[in-house]
């Protein structure tokens, strides 16, 4: 089991996560082409990038602004969701090892520290959810599932990292698993939003552009 | 009940494919329930914030099921979507300037609307008017004989104010072809009478076409995409058949909105840009102060405020200059927080006021924040370069006690522009 989770399973988890991506993202050009005239029509690029940037910038939109605490939590759980596993000393030192290439790395107090922000804005996003009428009415199972497959590779590389709970191989285990599950649904569930919030406001910023309206 | 007829799910699902675009499948997959569109919508924050009303879940409620049920919904699900798509939400489109991934909550709530009304589910007042449009080319159901009776006698009215006052009616090769709102000639004429004061001062060179007056598009509304279509090609053949340089619509909101931005796209024109160029009085009007064809003997002196018709000012192009007009024509100008394409709809759009007086209830709950938004602003005067905003606001003075007043661009002309002498009429007629 050990063996297959940290071999095949993960080469399973990246290939399904490359060619998944490439593949929607690929049918949803395709069929842009044909039934987007609105969109090819009055494509503005300038406004197409602002109103990508914006909104990647804290309290870059009005939106942001206008939530702050949304915003916090928002932008704490992204960033770390992005930095702590891409400059885990961990993961370098195993992607290095095996593949030869190799990129800086922070310390490992730093991914603690990644870790346990993203961790708290989780928990912050999940209570938004839990206590906010209007998120709670169009959250469903699968918000919730989400949720959990999305942080659990953090909790169990947190536990893993400081021996905690199971033994550390067994955690590890559990780890790459977890990791490899959130990779596998990224493509084909609300996850793909990682990608598709490049192309839907892209769309958008255009859309209102020839309307001379600003949408960040 | 015996007199139900049948759900047809075929004609749903022929609206659903033929919207069945990349976009509207990114913006089904992409959205993660976050809800920060709630508070961007003034029907969610004026009805208590009930959650039912914040647009995410109208959408999933209304096209969501439609599409995951593939049309095959029953009367009971369409008579409550209908109460959701006409009566909780206007298009205003602002939701979709406030979701992190840019979902047109808009369009879809307007993807739905096409799909109740192939079964005739709509509210009623809609579905008559756009048989009126079939039947007559306007919303008022006026016929072009008596809309030109309505120019002539308003230009011999007028002649009170400006000599040889003209409303001409399909003349050829005008820079400007001027279309307006079916309510003008049937109810207020004097707004056809001062846009032709207004053009024969500034020395415009303009026309009203006998056919294809009516400027407003309801139809786009009622969801009946084809009579919406027809409407913009009516319109656009007549400034094709004068040879006029450009449409100028009337100061009305979805009727330019549908005439520039919507129409090209119904009316199925090359690079989605209408066959002749549309712009609006509001662009005019500002053209002739900047350049200074017509001027002003002052500034209107009382406080003003602006109001920002959803589609000129966020679905159209005329946010900037419809402010900067009002301050060149205003003294006292006191801008609405939030102002420009941030503004919230008045509460009478995306077809509401036409929708009469079953709706009534609902208009003024939701108007609400219009209303506050007016009293904090302490202004007298409401400025509208909207007909559905100026009814709306004139409910709204009325059920919340405002004490403004709502005025045009025109009026404001009309009254203050200096006249030139060879326009002036003769001293015992003027008498």
């Amino acid at each position: 089991m050990y063996d297959f989770v940290n071999g095949p399973f993960l080469w399973i988890a990246f290939t399904v996560l490359i060619f998944g991506s490439i593949w929607q993202i690929g049918s949803l050009v395709l069929r842009s082409r044909r039934t987007d005239k609105v969109f090819f029509d009055h494509a503005k690029p300038g406004w197409m990038f602002a109103s990508i940037v914006n909104w990647l910038i804290p309290y870059g939109s009005r939106s942001w602004r206008e939530h702050p605490g949304t915003t916090v939590l928002t932008f704490a759980f992204h960033f770390c969701l992005i930095f702590a596993p891409l400059f885990a000393l961990g993961h370098v030192v195993t992607l290095a090892y095996n593949w030869g290439v190799d990129w800086p790395s922070v310390s490992d107090p730093v991914t603690d520290g990644l870790t346990i922000v993203f961790l708290i804005a989780a928990a912050g996003l999940l209570i938004r959810r839990l206590v906010k009428p209007e998120v709670r009415i169009v959250t469903g199972p699968a918000d919730w599932l989400l949720w959990a497959i999305t942080i659990l590779p953090f909790l169990t590389g947190y536990l893993a990292a400081h021996k905690m709970l199971l033994t550390p191989d067994n955690m590890l285990m559990v780890h790459v698993l977890t990791g490899g599950i959130m990779l596998i649904c990224l493509p084909f569930t609300r996850l793909a939003h990682a990608f598709l919030f490049f192309f839907g406001r892209a769309f958008i910023g255009s859309e209102f552009a020839r309307r001379g309206t600003k949408t960040w | 009940m015996t007199d139900i007829k049948p759900v047809e799910p075929a004609k749903i699902r022929e609206v659903l494919a033929r919207n069945d675009t990349a976009r509207l499948r990114l913006w089904l997959k992409a959205c993660t329930s976050c809800a920060i569109c709630a508070d961007s919508c003034f029907f969610y924050l004026t009805n208590d914030k009930k959650p039912e009303y914040m647009p995410q879940y109208k959408v999933r409620k209304t096209l969501g099921e439609l599409i995951k049920r593939k049309g095959e919904v029953d009367r009971e699900f369409l008579e409550e979507a209908k109460e959701i798509a006409w009566g909780r939400c206007n298009m205003c489109r602002r939701c979709s300037q406030y979701c992190p991934f840019g979902i047109d909550m808009g369009v879809m709530i307007h993807i739905a609307r096409q799909c109740l009304r192939t079964q005739d589910v709509c509210p009623d007042r809609l579905m008559t008017i756009d048989e009126s449009y079939v039947k007559t080319g306007n919303q008022m159901e006026m016929t072009d004989d008596e809309f030109v009776e309505t120019c002539e006698w308003m230009a011999e009215e007028g002649e009170d104010v400006i000599k040889g006052l003209e409303v001409p009616i399909d003349r050829e090769n005008c820079r400007i072809m001027y279309t307006v709102n079916a309510r003008e000639p049937k109810y207020y004429p004097q707004d056809i009478q001062m846009a032709a004061q207004v053009f024969q001062v500034a020395g415009e060179s303009w026309t009203m076409p006998s056919h294809g007056w009516e400027a407003t598009n309801l139809s786009m509304f009622s969801g009946n995409v084809e009579v919406a279509g027809m409407l913009a090609q009516t319109m656009y053949d007549a400034a094709k058949k004068l040879g006029a340089e450009k449409i100028c619509i009337t100061e009305c909101g979805h009727a330019y909105r549908a005439a520039k931005y919507e129409g090209p796209y119904w009316t199925k024109q090359p690079n989605g840009q209408a066959p002749v160029p549309v712009t609006h009085a509001v662009a005019v009007f500002h053209e002739y102060m900047k350049s200074g064809k017509i001027k002003l003997r002052h500034k209107f002196k009382e406080p003003v405020t602006y109001q920002h018709p959803c589609n000129l000012s966020r679905n159209g192009d005329l946010a900037k200059l419809g402010v900067e007009l009002l301050y060149m024509v205003a003294e006292d100008v006191r801008l609405m927080e939030p102002h420009d394409e941030y503004s919230h709809c008045c509460g009478g759009g995306g077809g509401f006021i036409p929708m009469g007086p079953d709706y009534k209830k609902l208009r003024m709950v939701s108007g609400k924040y219009k209303a506050d938004q007016i009293k904090a602003t302490g202004a007298k005067f409401v400025l509208a370069p909207c007909h559905n905003c100026t009814d709306q606001i004139n409910d709204l003075n009325k059920e919340y006690d405002l004490g403004i007043k709502v005025i045009s661009f025109k009026e404001i002309l009309c009254e203050l522009m200096v006249i030139p002498p060879h326009l002036q009429p003769d001293e015992e007629e003027a008498e």
